[in-house]
């Protein structure tokens, strides 16, 4: 019988801050300037330059370590990580080592089997984030652009409590959740907002001893978690069953073909020469700071969903969905406090919202219509001046370029026609022109009136109230 | 005036604001002493002669127009080349920075800017601060101005020897285990560090992080007070920075030291100390006991080991601190190279010289896998025990008075064959630096040979004032020291 | 001399600090860090037991930025002293992730 084994996976997350300088200096960390125009001596690494920690990073961290059950390092400090490499503009990065500033929490999962699980967070640190290195597509060299140097991270280590790629998944979409709840970042992985590290090894079942473990980076969505945790465990399988060693080493993933290869280099060696950054002071955080930071965590979901019970009224399942990203049940809570009809805004994001995002494969936190829009709309048709599908047609437009529902319904001409003279005239005209229809009616075809109701519309360009074409059209027969 | 260039930074300012002589004057004075002596000196890496021209006349339409009335407006002052100036180049007397031109000034150089400082150029140093006679640099050695066969100390051998040879009235120098107060001692000048913290760090080009101040080397005690008071500050930019209330050091510039509560430490005078420096420095300890000072000895402890422990973080901090040097982003990069490692490599490799390439290789070795235990934080624990040392002697004495160096300088080229012997000539300043303490240097006689000799006064943190006012006190019983230009 | 420096060390540390020695100066070095080594091992004869490592000599603690953006471009400034730029960035050999 084929051996049984288990997998054992720990990550690795790095979450890049919102803050809105670096965590050194006072640099923007705005997105999609020109190369290098978000730059400054420090952190670029001009001889003479020194750093100054930002205190919304350590506010971030500590309220990220408090959200996940960490105990909070009360005397900590920054060490310098030494390696050469050109997007590491001082070729040290600096980071936490020896005291980072939380240790030892853990994040509940739902497992498949329906279960509970804590996942255990090792420590979490700061640390800065490197350059970018840009290929020269037309000589044969690289570009280094600075403007990502010195961006703040926190690096999220867990504990090996994972065992499967869907756990893994599940342990990621939760911290992701806290942390926008926290808005200390929007955890984009496509974009390297959020971005993890995959260890891993397999070890047959029962076993006490871990197996030796590989390092997987460069992963940027779920779906190459997936894959590269299925890769490398059949990897690793294999060469167990040739009888071969699992080598202990950081590999790359290529999600485009499938699998993994060792990145090694005699000039990577890998000796880090860690030690405290004399540049920078200790960090002593005092009771009162914990109180502050405390104070200053927003609600999280679990308090919400129990708030949206007592507060709207909206079904459970919908309070499910709404709550699970921090983008939509803001988007809810905004759009509410105008219009006041949570019900009505549950469906719009339930439904129209969420068959969108599907179809056009749009993130949650991409969503662009604003609150004060949605309230427009669905003030619209409840005064009746656009009928649902008009309604939907405009949400579509809106869900694209975020118009003003109001002014676009009046630009465009889709307000519904309530003179009465005229619709009359059209349903006469459909009348006249469908004979046949009008028998089936009067011989008790009540769904030819269906059809006919259609036509009207079509005729009125879906401008008109369908319960008073109905009406009319009653009449008229 | 024939003789402006004998008048302290301080005495020029005086004059300038009579009116009895002009900013200008006391530049051109200065270039023209440049001119004369410093081919065969080399204290200066760089000489701004126009721009300096040109911030002289600004300098002196502003005191003109009563903008400045600082006690050093309008004084020519040079610069140690490990400090940046802003359009102006920041060698750190090395091949690697050979064309660095910096885009911003050091935080202690805005402050003399401020107070209406001329910079006149930047003074030769051991390349990256590593060593301690000047003859590191890339662009050639200092000479000693009272005798071109010796070395003029360092590494803030050129800012001394500029100095004493009065190729400007004052200079920064950087100490980090020894590098101003040593060359003051062989140049006969007076240097002076600071406690940790006091100046800014921003804009000096790290050595040694956690010891690295930024300090002056003046004629005179007065001036080194008086530039001390214009270029401390607390700098936002620099994390170790202290906000400090008590730099008004002009204030202690008091002839009194009755009270006083002077150790000699018997450790720093055994084994090793030139006998002629010896007497010296007791004679002047005796000096201030007839002042009317408590002097005594005792047992300071551990001064053995200081060199091995400041060796230890130096030389870690420092292979870090270096890194940045890479051919990438500034400086010197390899005309020839295979790849981004290659490149790397020989780049540094010519780049640097051999004293910062033996510094880089100790302290990545002691800072790497499986050593770091073994060196680096036995090192820190060493540190601490020092600190704690000085601690209990600050428990019974308000200072420590001692040689800031164990011979008078050394002969050219004597220095550099044997490291471990040059590095036991920090015997006396090293430990300041690892406990964070602050430090004068001043001239106490002359031996044999004429060189100078110089008197090492170590004061608790934050203590400056007290090294000042017996500093004071001990040059007005001394008289004036000669100059190195007269030698009378 | 008590410490003996393999060529492998010397080889090792090279990698680490980016130098390239001759094999003279790998010699020189082998002898120079054995010497300052052995110097260095006098601490040995120290007990530190219990003695807190000292990275900072005062107790200067938490010192902070507030989060405000206070820089502007200055990429002109920051490329004037590139060995080689292109683009507005450094240019550097071929370098793979």
């Amino acid at each position: 019988m084929a051996k049984q084994y288990e997998t054992v996976i720990g990550l690795e997350v790095h979450v890049e801050l919102a803050t809105k300088t670096k965590i050194f200096c006072g640099c923007s960390t705005a997105f999609g300037g020109a190369p290098n125009t978000h730059t400054c001596p420090v952190c670029t690494g001009m001889p003479g330059s020194l750093p100054v920690l930002n205190k919304q990073v350590l506010e971030y961290a500590i309220a990220v370590g408090l959200a996940t059950d960490c105990e909070i390092t009360r005397y900590g400090k920054f060490d310098r990580k030494n390696y050469f490499y050109p997007d590491n503009p001082q070729n040290y990065q600096i980071s936490q080592l020896y005291l980072p500033i939380c240790r030892n929490g853990g994040v509940e999962i739902e497992t498949e089997e329906g279960g509970k699980k804590i996942v255990g967070i090792h420590e979490i640190h700061m640390e800065e984030d490197a350059g970018k290195l840009v290929h020269d597509e037309w000589e044969d060299c690289s570009l280094v652009d600075y403007n990502r140097s010195g961006v703040p991270l926190i690096e999220i280590v867990s504990e090996p409590d994972m065992r499967s790629a869907e756990e893994v998944i599940a342990y990621l979409e939760k911290l992701r959740l806290i942390i926008q709840y926290l808005g200390a970042s929007d955890c984009k992985l496509q974009e390297g907002s959020m971005r993890a590290d995959v260890n891993l090894s397999v070890r047959e079942v029962g076993a006490e001893e871990f197996g030796t473990r590989t390092e997987m980076k460069n992963l940027n969505s779920f779906k190459a978690i997936a894959r590269a945790i299925e890769g490398e465990r059949e990897r690793q399988i294999d060469l167990i069953e040739e009888g071969k060693a699992v080598v202990q080493e950081t590999r790359r993933w290529d999600d485009t073909k499938g699998e993994s290869y060792a990145m090694r280099s005699k000039e990577d060696a890998q000796d880090y020469r860690y030690f405290p950054d004399p540049d920078l002071v200790p960090i002593i955080v005092s009771d009162e700071m914990l109180d502050e930071i405390r104070a200053k965590q927003p609600e999280f979901r679990t308090e919400k969903m129990a708030r949206y019970k007592e507060e709207y009224d909206i079904p459970d399942y919908d309070i499910d969905i709404i709550t699970g990203a921090k983008h939509m049940a803001d988007l809810f809570e905004a759009t509410v406090a105008i219009c006041n009809q949570p019900k009505k805004v549950s469906n719009w994001l339930m439904g129209e919202t969420m068959r969108l995002m599907k179809e056009k494969e749009v993130d949650v936190e991409d969503l662009r219509f604003s609150p004060e829009n949605l309230a427009k709309l669905i003030t619209l048709v409840d005064s009746k001046a656009i009928n649902s599908s008009v309604a939907k047609e405009v949400f579509e437009v809106m869900f694209e370029e975020d118009i003003d529902p109001e002014k676009y319904v009046e630009e465009k001409g889709l307000k519904t026609v309530n003179d009465e003279g005229a619709l009359r005239k059209t349903i006469e005209e459909v009348i006249a022109g469908n004979p046949q229809s009008v028998d089936d009616y009067h011989n008790g075809k009540e769904k030819a009136i269906g059809f006919l109701v259609g036509q009207t519309m079509k005729a009125m360009k879906g401008k008109a109230d369908p319960g008073m074409v109905n009406q009319i059209l009653k009449e008229l027969l | 005036m024939s003789d402006i260039l004998d008048m302290t930074a301080v005495e020029l300012a005086a004059a300038i604001r009579a009116g009895k002589t002009t900013a200008v004057e006391a530049t051109e004075a200065v270039l023209a002493r440049i001119e004369e002596k410093d081919k065969e000196l080399n204290c200066y890496v760089t000489v701004c002669r126009e721009k300096a021209l040109a911030q002289a006349e600004a300098v002196q339409a502003k005191i003109e127009a009563g903008e400045l009335t600082g006690a050093l407006a309008g004084v020519p002052v040079a610069i140690k080349d490990n400090m940046c100036t802003e359009g102006l180049l920041t060698t750190c007397s090395s091949k690697i920075l050979g064309n660095f031109v910096p885009t911003f000034s050091a935080e202690a150089v805005l402050n003399l800017e401020k107070a209406g400082a001329v910079i006149i150029g930047k003074t030769n140093m051991d390349e990256f601060a590593m060593g301690s006679t000047t003859e590191t640099s890339a662009f050639g050695e200092t000479k000693n101005p009272w005798n071109t066969e010796h070395v003029p100390g360092g590494s803030s051998g050129g800012s001394a020897a500029a100095v004493a040879a009065e190729e400007c009235f004052y200079a920064l120098g950087s100490d980090t285990g020894g590098s101003i107060r040593q060359p003051a001692s062989f140049c006969g000048v007076v240097g002076m560090k600071p406690t940790y913290g006091t100046v800014s760090r921003y804009g000096l080009i790290a050595y040694g992080s956690s010891l690295d101040q930024i300090g002056p080397l003046a004629k005179d005690v007065t001036d080194c007070a008086t530039i001390l008071e214009v270029i401390a500050s607390h700098d936002e930019k620099d994390s170790t920075s202290v906000a400090r209330e008590d730099t008004d050091f002009t204030k202690a510039l008091v002839d009194d030291v009755k009270g006083m509560k002077i150790g000699i430490p018997k450790d720093y005078f055994g084994e090793g100390l030139d006998e002629e420096v010896k007497n010296a420095v007791l004679q002047a300890a005796k000096m201030l006991e007839e002042k009317g000072a408590m002097v005594e000895e005792f047992d300071l402890s551990l001064v053995d080991y200081a060199i091995p422990t400041y060796y230890t973080i130096a030389a870690a901090e420092a292979s870090s601190n270096l890194e940045r040097f890479d051919g990438i982003k500034y400086g010197y990069r390899t005309p020839d190279y295979e790849g981004l490692h290659n490149m790397y490599k020989k780049s540094r490799s010519e780049g640097f010289g051999e004293e910062v390439k033996r510094r880089i290789m100790l302290g990545s070795f002691v800072l790497s896998s499986g050593y770091y235990d073994a060196y680096y934080l036995k090192a820190l624990k060493v540190k601490a025990l020092i600190k704690k040392a000085f601690d209990d002697a600050f428990a019974k004495y308000d200072m420590i008075l001692g040689p800031a160096a164990p011979t008078t300088a050394p002969k050219l080229g004597e220095s550099l064959t044997d490291p471990i012997q040059m590095y036991l000539g920090d015997i006396y300043t090293i430990a300041v630096n690892l406990a964070g303490l602050p430090g004068i240097s001043l001239p106490c006689g002359r031996d044999s040979k004429g060189l100078p000799i110089g008197l090492q006064l170590i004061g608790d943190c934050f203590q400056e004032k007290k090294l000042i006012q017996a500093a004071y006190t001990y040059e007005k019983g001394r008289g004036v020291f000669p100059s190195a230009v007269k030698k009378a | 001399m008590a410490n003996i420096i393999s060529d492998e060390t010397i080889e090792y540390v090279g990698i680490l600090a980016k130098l390239e020695l001759s094999d003279a100066e790998k010699e020189q070095a082998k002898k120079d860090m054995g010497r300052m080594l052995d110097y260095i091992d006098k601490l040995g004869e120290l007990d530190t037991d219990g003695v807190e490592p000292m990275s900072h000599v005062f107790p200067v603690q938490n010192v902070f930025r507030e989060d405000m953006v206070t820089n502007s471009d200055t990429r002109e400034q920051l490329l004037s002293n590139a060995p080689e730029q292109k683009d507005g960035m450094f240019v550097v050999p071929k370098t793979f992730d």
